[in-house]
């Protein structure tokens, strides 16, 4: 029997990490779809047409149904009953905090992240030019700035950012912290309670948190272990 | 008994605007609790006790507390105190409306707050400098860049999501109008698409939809006479 659900990603980009563990967690029956954005797969015309018009991934196509942004893939899945309760709470009082973070996190963690990581290991490997110091400290300030808030607030009287146990709003997060190291951030030294947390959501997501992350560890040079 | 639920909000804060136009449109009774901003009531201890995050809009139902324009109207949808036109139940029609609001975050929404603050919002309040010309042309590149994927990729239909007005309108549409107080508006030769869907996306959730506006129209209009 054919499988019906195709999942385009690639571990290189944090949505797509972060879903792929979540699947795996799941135990969610999907076929593997890389798309290796550093060839420019995802630029052809060809996955324009066919895969997503955004030219991004993750992305999934569901029996003919195609739809891009992983939080709504998430919620789709949720809905079609692929994703388990602990995972994405069906409660809706508990969903509306996991989806708090869900929301929160896209102009505050996410883009901080991102920006850093962007503009420290990427864009220096595609251009060949470094950002000043100055610069790098503007992006790392912004970036403290919102995990002071994951520090202080979400992870103010919880094991898990939503609660005592883990769910997608960890994997997020996480998968999107993890990504620093790339640009040679260690998140531990100065915020205790993150270090902690990403102990224990790694633990809780082993073995498919590792795979996620492998190229992350490889490239950063670091295992989960290792001093940076 | 239903319950109903105070929620925190300032027109001047574009996810409090589309709220509050879904909430006036569907009719979802709300305790009217306005904040501020302008006046920093968002940042009192006071305020800090109903929404952590010291931001706008938040929700406050009997004790549970909520901030997020989006977790907040999945969560009044749950309830059913929130319009099914505006977020569809069937789960393939709200899983297109999840793909826009997650999509807006990093694109319409970060381009165009980011042009509101440095343009307008800062300099009015003289907390910085009004950006070079150069710095602004910068911005208003970011979001026509944001405004022609709108165009090419979410206007097949009338609406951003299919034939019917539904809170993706309203989240994008909010977000492009309080440009008008940079003295930007949407060039029609250049975004045909998208100026006739914000005409239709006022109509149709008029006249709710310019009274959420009325201060930035007025604003805006003086903003334009004070150059002459």
């Amino acid at each position: 029997m054919k499988m019906s659900l195709k999942y385009y990603y690639d571990l290189l980009s944090q949505p797509s990490r972060a879903l792929h563990i979540i699947f795996r967690l799941s135990g969610l029956q999907f076929e593997e779809c890389p798309v290796a954005l550093r060839n420019g797969e995802h630029l052809t015309d060809e996955f324009k047409q066919n895969i997503n018009r955004f030219q991004r991934v993750p992305c999934i196509n569901d029996n003919g149904y195609k739809l891009a942004e992983s939080v709504a893939i998430l919620r789709y899945l949720s809905a079609k009953g692929k994703v388990p309760e602990h995972l994405y709470p069906k409660y809706f009082v508990d969903q509306a905090r996991v989806d708090e973070f869900l929301e929160w996190q896209h102009i505050t963690l996410r883009v901080t992240c991102a920006m850093y990581f962007r503009t420290i290991w990427l864009d220096p490997l595609l251009t060949g030019r470094s950002p000043s110091a100055s610069k790098i400290e503007t992006l790392r300030l912004h970036m403290e700035r919102t995990l002071d808030i994951v520090e202080e607030v979400w992870l103010a009287q919880s094991e898990f950012l939503t609660g005592p146990t883990l769910t997608v709003a960890d994997v997020f997060a996480a998968c999107e912290i993890e990504q620093t190291r790339m640009a040679d951030y260690d998140v531990r030294i100065k915020y205790p309670k993150i270090r902690a947390w990403l102990k224990r959501v790694r633990a809780a997501c082993n073995p498919h948190y590792d795979v996620a992350h492998q190229f992350v560890y490889k490239i950063s040079g670091t295992g989960p272990q290792a001093k940076l | 008994m239903s319950s109903i639920f105070k929620f925190y909000y300032d027109l001047m804060s574009q996810p409090s605007r589309a709220l509050w136009i879904s909430f006036k449109l569907g009719k979802t009774p709300f305790k009217d609790c306005p904040v501020a901003l302008r006046k920093r009531e968002q940042l009192t201890d006071e305020y800090k006790q109903i929404n952590r995050f010291q931001k706008v809009p938040a929700l406050v139902d009997g004790d549970f507390h909520l901030s997020e324009s989006i977790a907040i109207l999945r969560y009044l949808s749950d309830k059913g105190q929130f319009s099914e036109k505006l977020y569809p139940k069937n789960i393939k029609e709200r899983a297109r409306v999840d793909e826009f609001l997650e999509w807006q975050h990093l694109s319409v929404r970060m381009s165009c707050g980011y042009y509101f603050m440095q343009a307008w919002l800062l300099p009015i309040n003289r907390l910085a400098p009004k950006p070079s010309a150069e710095n602004i042309d910068k911005m208003i590149k970011n979001v026509e860049s944001n405004l022609s994927l709108i165009e090419r990729l979410w206007l097949d239909n009338d609406f951003l999501t299919g034939q019917q007005l539904t809170v993706a309108d309203l989240f994008g549409a909010t977000e492009i109008e309080q440009l008008k107080l940079c003295q930007y508006k949407v060039n029609e030769k250049k975004f045909p698409k998208v100026f006739k869907w914000l005409q239709r996306v006022r109509q149709e959730s008029n006249p709710y939809f310019d009274e959420a506006h009325s201060f930035i129209s007025v604003k805006s209009k003086q903003a334009a006479l004070a150059k002459l």
